[in-house]
C-alpha cells in the first residue's frame, strides 16, 4: 500500500500471536525425544523409546490400522458422493437446489456431540457401534461438506462451452463426465479427498461414543490423555505432524498445478 | 439439456448423497428430537426433559458457563485476529505465504495433540510455571489448568484461524483507492484507519465472530481435558447423560437445544449479512 509503513507494534503482535498458534505443536515434536517417564521441557536426556513403544505395541497398530482403513475408504465414498451431487447441484436444474446445497453442507456447523449421540443411539439398533462400517458412514457425513465446497467451486469457474462442445461431438453423458469433466474437475477433487482423508483420520467425538472396543486411533489417544499423560502420544502426535504437513505440501502443490493448468 | 432427463439424471448425481445424509445425519438428529419429547420416566409426550434442564439451577449455570466460555474465546479470537489479518494485508506476497503457513498448519494438526501439548505445558510444574518459578516472578505454581482460563487458552488457540481467515478476506478487498482518497482529503493513518478500514472489515469480523462462537458453543473435547472435573461445559453433560445416567430424555433435550441454537445463529446471519463472506 503507498507510502504507509506497517507500524513495528503490529509486526510484535502478530510474532507473538503465530508463536501461539504454532508452539504446541513444535512443543510435543521436542517432547516426544524425552528419555524420561514423565513429560517434561527441555528434556534432560534424549531417546526414541517412546516411538520404539509405538511401533511395539499392538493396541497401537491395531488403531493406527483403523483409523488408516476407515479414512481411506471415507475418502473414496465422500469423494464420489460428493462429486456427483456437485455436478447435480451446479449444472442441473434440480428442485429446491439451493436446499439441497444448505443440507449437504450443513454438517459443518452441526455441533458434532449432537450428531454423536443421535448416532449413538440410532447405531446400537442397527448393531453399528464397534464396527468400522458405522464409522466410515459417520465420517462420510462430516467429511461431504468439504468435498462438496471444494469441487462445486472448481465447477463454478469451469467453461460450459467445453461440456456442449463435447456433447455435440457426439460424446454421451457419461463420456463427456468421464473424459472432459473428470480431467478438469481433478483438482478440486484431490483438495477434497485430502480434506475428506484428514478429517476421518483426526475425527474424535463420534468415534468415541461409536466405535465401541474397537478404538481407532484418536480414540487411543485420547484415553492415553485424558487418565494418565502417557508419553506415547507424544511420539504419535509427532508423526501425525509430519504425516499431515506432508498431505499439506501436496494439497499446494495441487492448487499450484491447477493455477498453473488455467493459465 | 431436456427438462425430462435433466430430472432423471439429476435424482442420480445427487440420490446416493441423499440416502447417506437422510440415514445417517438428518434420521438420527429426528431421533433425539423425538426422545427429547418422549422417553421420560412417566412416558408421557411433552417438553417435561426441557422443563428438568431449564429450570435446573445446576444445568442452567452450565449452560451460562458454555455461553459465556464462548464469549470470552470469540472476543480473545476477535482481538488476536484481527492485527495479525492487518498486517497479513497490507504484507508482500513471500510474506503472506509464510504466515498463512503458519495460521494454516494448527489448523489440520489433530486438536488432540494440541490439547496435549497444552496440557503439558500449563500443569502445575509444566513449562509455563517452572519458567516463571526459574525466574522468579512466583513462589507458588499458578493454576493455569483445571479452570476456565486453560480451556479458555487452548480452545482460542484452536479457533483462532476460523477468526484470521475471514477478516483477513474482508481487509483484503477493501478497495487501496478508498485509502489514497482519503489521504487526499488529508486524512491521517489513525482517521482512515477508522473511518475507512474498520467499518468495511466489520462484516469480515461478524463473520469470524459467528464462526468462532458456533464452534466453541459445541467443544467438547478441550473443556474435558483442559477443564477436567471443575469446568463443565453443556457438551460435556450431554456426554455423561448418555454414558454414565443413561438419561436420554434430558440428554437429547440438551442436544436440541444446542443445535436449535446453533442453527438459529447460522441461519440468522446468512439473512442479514449472506454467508459467502464466511467461505472464503
Amino acid at each position: 500500500m503507498t507510502g504507509d509503513r506497517t507500524h513495528p507494534l503490529l509486526w510484535a503482535v502478530t510474532g507473538l500471536v503465530l508463536t501461539y498458534l504454532a508452539v504446541p505443536s513444535l512443543l510435543v515434536v521436542v517432547m516426544s525425544f524425552s528419555g524420561g517417564l514423565f513429560l517434561e521441557f527441555p528434556p534432560r536426556t534424549l531417546s526414541v523409546r517412546w516411538y520404539q513403544a509405538y511401533w511395539s505395541s499392538g493396541s497401537w497398530r491395531d488403531a493406527t490400522v483403523r483409523s488408516f482403513e476407515v479414512a481411506c475408504v471415507v475418502t473414496m465414498l465422500a469423494t464420489s458422493l460428493g462429486t456427483l451431487a456437485s455436478i447435480a447441484l451446479v449444472r442441473l436444474t434440480v428442485p429446491g437446489r439451493s436446499a439441497l446445497r444448505a443440507l449437504m453442507v450443513s454438517p459443518i456447523v452441526v455441533p458434532t456431540i449432537v450428531l454423536s449421540i443421535g448416532l449413538y443411539s440410532v447405531y446400537a439398533r442397527w448393531r453399528l457401534i464397534g464396527t468400522a462400517a458405522g464409522l466410515v458412514l459417520a465420517h462420510t457425513v462430516l467429511a461431504l461438506p468439504f468435498v462438496v465446497l471444494n469441487v462445486t467451486a472448481v465447477l463454478y469457474k469451469l467453461d460450459r462451452s467445453l461440456e456442449r462442445a463435447a456433447r455435440s461431438l457426439g460424446a454421451g453423458p457419461l463420456r463427456t463426465f468421464t473424459q472432459v469433466m473428470l480431467p478438469l474437475l481433478w483438482p478440486g477433487i484431490a483438495s477434497g479427498a485430502i480434506f475428506a482423508f484428514l478429517i476421518s483420520f483426526d475425527e474424535i467425538v463420534i468415534a468415541m461414543f461409536v466405535s465401541g472396543s474397537n478404538p481407532t486411533l484418536p480414540k487411543l489417544m485420547f484415553d492415553g490423555i485424558r487418565y494418565e499423560l502417557n508419553p506415547v502420544v507424544a511420539a504419535v502426535s509427532s508423526q501425525l505432524i509430519i504425516v499431515t504437513s506432508l498431505a499439506l505440501l501436496g494439497s499446494a502443490w495441487l492448487r499450484r498445478q491447477t493455477d498453473r493448468t488455467r493459465g | 439439456m431436456r427438462p425430462r432427463s435433466s430430472w432423471g439424471q439429476a435424482l442420480v448425481l445427487v440420490g446416493p448423497a441423499l440416502i447417506l445424509l437422510v440415514t445417517v445425519y438428518l434420521y438420527p438428529l429426528a431421533w433425539l428430537l423425538v426422545l427429547s419429547l418422549t422417553g421420560g420416566a412417566d412416558g408421557v409426550v411433552g417438553f417435561g426433559a426441557y422443563g428438568r434442564f431449564l429450570e435446573s439451577s445446576v444445568y442452567l449455570g452450565v449452560l451460562l458457563r458454555t455461553f459465556r466460555i464462548s464469549l470470552v474465546v470469540t472476543a480473545v479470537c476477535l482481538v488476536m485476529a484481527y492485527p495479525v489479518s492487518y498486517v497479513l494485508s497490507r504484507a508482500g506476497s513471500l510474506t503472506l505465504r509464510v504466515v498463512m503457513v503458519f495460521v494454516l498448519l494448527p489448523l489440520w494438526t489433530s486438536i488432540l495433540v494440541r490439547t496435549y501439548a497444552w496440557m503439558v505445558l500449563l500443569q502445575a510444574n509444566g513449562l509455563l510455571n517452572n519458567l516463571l518459578r526459574r525466574l522468579h516472578v512466583i513462589d507458588e505454581p499458578l493454576r493455569l489448568m483445571y479452570n476456565e482460563a486453560g480451556v479458555v487458552i487452548g480452545m482460542a488457540q484452536v479457533l483462532l484461524p476460523f477468526a484470521i481467515l475471514p477478516v483477513f478476506a474482508s481487509l483484503r478487498n477493501i478497495d487501496p483507492r478508498l485509502h489514497a482518497a482519503a489521504r487526499v482529503m488529508g486524512a491521517g493513518p489513525w482517521r482512515r484507519f477508522r473511518s475507512v478500514t474498520l467499518p468495511l472489515s466489520l462484516p469480515g469480523v461478524a463473520a469470524a465472530g459467528l464462526l468462532v462462537f458456533v464452534q466453541a458453543l459445541g467443544f467438547f473435547i478441550i473443556p474435558a481435558l483442559l477443564g477436567g472435573s471443575r469446568v463443565i461445559t453443556l457438551a460435556m453433560v450431554i456426554e455423561t447423560q448418555v454414558v454414565d445416567l443413561l438419561d436420554w430424555s434430558l440428554a437429547s433435550s440438551m442436544a436440541m437445544v444446542l443445535l436449535v441454537v446453533t442453527v438459529v445463529l447460522v441461519v440468522g446471519f446468512d439473512r442479514l449479512l449472506g454467508l459467502d463472506k464466511v467461505w472464503v
